[in-house]
């Protein structure tokens, strides 16, 4: 229970899919202007990561493993990852339309997201077991759904700052903010053995 | 054989049901889509450009059928496809006046006092920060590097002469060049406004002569030679307002400097009343 909790929370901070592992980066610039909309990627990619990683660790187990398939894993993972979000977007349409309003036009953009494809991948190479993956899968989503949301948190200040130069304004100065949040959390660095 | 014959067939069987899984999906939960959305989808430009303030062509269909926004705050449909989109909305168009960019300066390279040989990138962005302020010794007027020209997604707008100049058929009023434009020395106006003053230094009389021969001198005579008050002076520097000139074309022919341009047909411009 404590190595689930350990592999949780070193997944959010020590781990995270975005300032440590800097997978994910296109949204992590692309949907960080405004905190609303940050906030629904970030759910959404929750959703998605935890979805991809069940079907991408079922299929792995018993499809590839026993055929002796294991290296067309990148293949399988984008296929079953594509299909899997597409048919959630269809479904959540229909059942629950509000859902869709709020996550719906965050789907498409992460269908070929890295950090969804690069849990899935991560849980293979370290050999995680169903529950582990899961746990694993969770805690580095909620770590994007933190870092973006802090991004866009400080991205709407600076936006207000009339002092930047013209030329750092936009997107170099976000990517020197991204810079900057991954050295911050390098601190956590060795809070879990 | 079966090395290849594997993969081929788990994968190919994967895709199989993954497709016919969606295709199930699609069909089991369709979700009904107003008919007039979809036809009203596939008239638009389908550019995507935002201009609506709706997330692309597809939101801002939605927004139609849902009444939410009005036919003509799309800039870029010919009036044409307006009229069709409001006949599949069944509401009159209403349209807004199409607008169209123009330059305020008519201060071409051989017209205005040229300061130096301009050698530095040829970017007006670039040119407006460094010292001296560009070529032209008229800091107000249009420096001619042609940034307009190269942001201009419609390909309207060309450099002559040291000029932009706007090719108003093409010219679909997105704006782009007039936020780029250093000198904000571009302006939308609606396209029917056929005259309009070509400066826009607020220098005075004097000073507006040492750089240029057809700069406003701001002598007021077109102010009060019209005869609808559509004419006032800001700073030194006379603006006609499109929404009430009447487009009669009186002030051009006072203007001693002829720095208000009548862009009227050739016979209207010869019917012009003696006031």
């Amino acid at each position: 229970m404590m190595s689930l909790l350990a592999l949780f929370i070193s997944a959010i901070f020590v781990n995270n899919i975005l300032l440590s592992r800097f997978l994910g980066c296109c949204p992590f610039l692309g949907v960080s202007g405004k905190l609303d909309t940050a906030k629904g990627m970030g759910v959404a990619v929750i959703f998605v990561t935890v979805m991809a990683s069940l079907m991408t660790w079922v299929a792995y187990e018993f499809i590839l493993v026993p055929l002796g398939l294991e290296y067309l894993y990148t293949l399988s993972f984008i296929l079953i990852i594509a299909a899997l979000v597409q048919f959630v977007e269809i479904v959540l349409k229909k059942i629950q339309p509000k859902l869709y309003k709020s996550l719906g036009i965050f789907l498409p953009l992460i269908t070929t997201n890295c950090a969804v494809l690069g849990v899935a991948v991560l849980n293979m190479n370290e050999g995680y077991s169903l529950l582990q993956s899961l746990v694993h899968a969770l805690g580095a989503s909620v770590g994007f759904l933190l870092a973006i949301i802090l991004m866009a948190g400080i991205r709407e200040r600076i936006e207000a700052n009339k002092n930047i130069p013209k030329c750092m304004r936009g997107l170099p100065i976000a990517l020197v903010t991204a810079g900057l949040m991954s050295i911050a959390f390098m601190g956590f660095i060795g809070i879990i053995e | 054989m079966t090395e290849i014959f594997y993969p081929v067939f788990i994968m190919g069987g994967l895709g199989l049901v993954f497709g016919a899984l969606l295709a199930f999906a699609s069909v089991k939960f369709f979700v009904p889509v107003d008919e007039r959305q979809t036809e009203i989808r596939e008239i638009l430009p389908g550019a995507n450009c935002g201009a609506c303030g709706f997330p692309g062509c597809d939101g801002f269909a939605e927004a139609l059928v849902e009444g939410v926004s009005e036919v003509s705050k799309c800039a870029v449909v010919s009036a044409a496809i307006i009229e069709e989109i409001a006949s599949i909305l069944g509401v009159s168009a209403n349209a807004e006046e199409p607008k169209v960019a123009f330059l305020k300066c008519n201060g071409s390279t051989d017209k205005v006092v040229q300061n130096c040989t301009y050698e530095g990138v040829m970017d007006c962005r670039q040119a407006a920060v460094i010292p001296g302020n560009g070529p032209s010794s008229c800091s107000y007027g249009c420096l001619g590097l042609g940034t307009c020209e190269v942001v201009c997604p419609f390909d309207a707008i060309h450099i002559e002469n040291g000029l932009a100049v706007v090719d108003i058929e093409k010219c679909v009023g997105c704006g782009i060049c007039v936020e780029q434009c250093p000198r904000e020395v571009l302006l939308l106006i609606p396209k029917s406004a056929k005259v309009q003053v070509d400066c826009n230094s607020p220098l005075k009389g004097p000073d507006v002569k040492k750089s240029c021969s057809v700069g406003c001198i701001g002598c007021t005579i077109c102010v009060k030679a019209c005869p609808v008050q559509a004419i006032e002076m800001v700073e030194s520097v006379a603006v006609i307002d499109p929404y009430k000139c009447t487009n009669c074309g009186i002030c051009a022919t006072k203007c001693p400097v002829k720095c208000i341009s009548d862009r009227r047909p050739q016979e209207l411009r010869e019917k012009i009343p003696v006031a």
